[in-house]
């Protein structure tokens, strides 16, 4: 019983991290504007499964509510205020990729080194459940002085954006 | 399931975020692979949270949550602003401060 709940863990987990990676990557090179933002749907979906996964459902929750809701409406109010063009766009990429793949492996690879170095084969305890109640106990308490300058945080970017985009 | 798994996954998406900031000219685009990297930063604080049995990991998810909205906003109020002034929010003709 407990093998088998092991098994569709593991299964769940590889399903979700193939779709998040190739949605990924179609993220940063594809030539169309809004596919690249309904790609970018479909990995805060996966990561959004994973918290699920790992038993962080106030976090899964948070992740559908404020990121596929809200940000990602934003960006697409933006392609379209832009009037980004629609259809394919040839000038969408930097010329010189080179550079920049060659970065991006030197990152990844040193993370992912690092990663299997120190936590090669630690295991996750098979119950890692936390509910609502708990988080909400830890920000009111533990951490509420960190919320109290989120709060203020996003105050402030509300009316940096209005004094930005504000027309004169 | 091993902690690894989430890491070396986290760290993929990480290392597809730089090469879209580094490579995309498109304003919008460019916020989008920053949406990318915050995300995998994401994935590791739940996961090392669960591994080391601490509510701690996801507290903080959510508030790098909610600086990613505070984020996305004032970002694409900008590039609304190059937009306004240059008629286009191709990155690389925005280069006024270059020596």
């Amino acid at each position: 019983m407990i093998f088998s709940a092991m098994v569709a863990q593991n299964v769940a987990f590889w399903v979700i991290a193939v779709a998040m990676l190739y949605a990924g990557l179609r993220v940063v090179t594809t030539r169309n504007v809004v596919h690249a933002a309904l790609y970018l749907v479909v990995v805060l979906a996966g990561a959004a499964a994973l918290f699920l996964l790992l038993g962080s459902e106030f976090v899964g929750i948070t992740q559908v509510l404020i990121y596929i809701g809200a940000i990602i409406v934003l960006f697409l109010f933006g392609i379209m205020l832009t009037r980004a063009p629609m259809g394919k766009e040839k000038s969408l990429d930097h010329p010189r990729k080179l550079p920049a793949l060659l970065a991006a492996v030197i990152v990844g690879g040193v993370t992912i080194y690092s990663v299997l170095d120190y936590f090669g084969d630690e295991q996750l305890p098979r119950e890692s459940r936390t509910t609502t109640r708990e988080v909400a106990d830890s920000i009111f308490s533990e951490y509420i002085i960190a919320f109290e300058a989120v709060s203020v945080l996003l105050l402030a970017a509300l009316i940096g954006a209005i004094v930005v985009a504000r027309k004169e | 399931m091993y902690v690894s798994q989430f890491g070396v996954l986290a760290a993929v998406l990480f290392a597809i975020g730089v090469y879209g900031i580094l490579v995309r000219r498109n304003g919008i685009l460019v916020l989008m692979s920053v949406e990318l990297i915050l995300n995998s930063v994401n994935i590791n604080l739940v996961a090392f949270g669960a591994l080391r049995d601490t509510i701690a990991g996801e507290v903080f998810a959510l508030f790098v949550i909610t600086v990613a909205a505070a984020e996305v906003g004032v970002g694409l109020a900008i590039v609304l602003l190059i937009y306004r002034n240059r008629r286009s929010v191709d990155l690389s003709e925005v280069d006024l401060m270059k020596g």
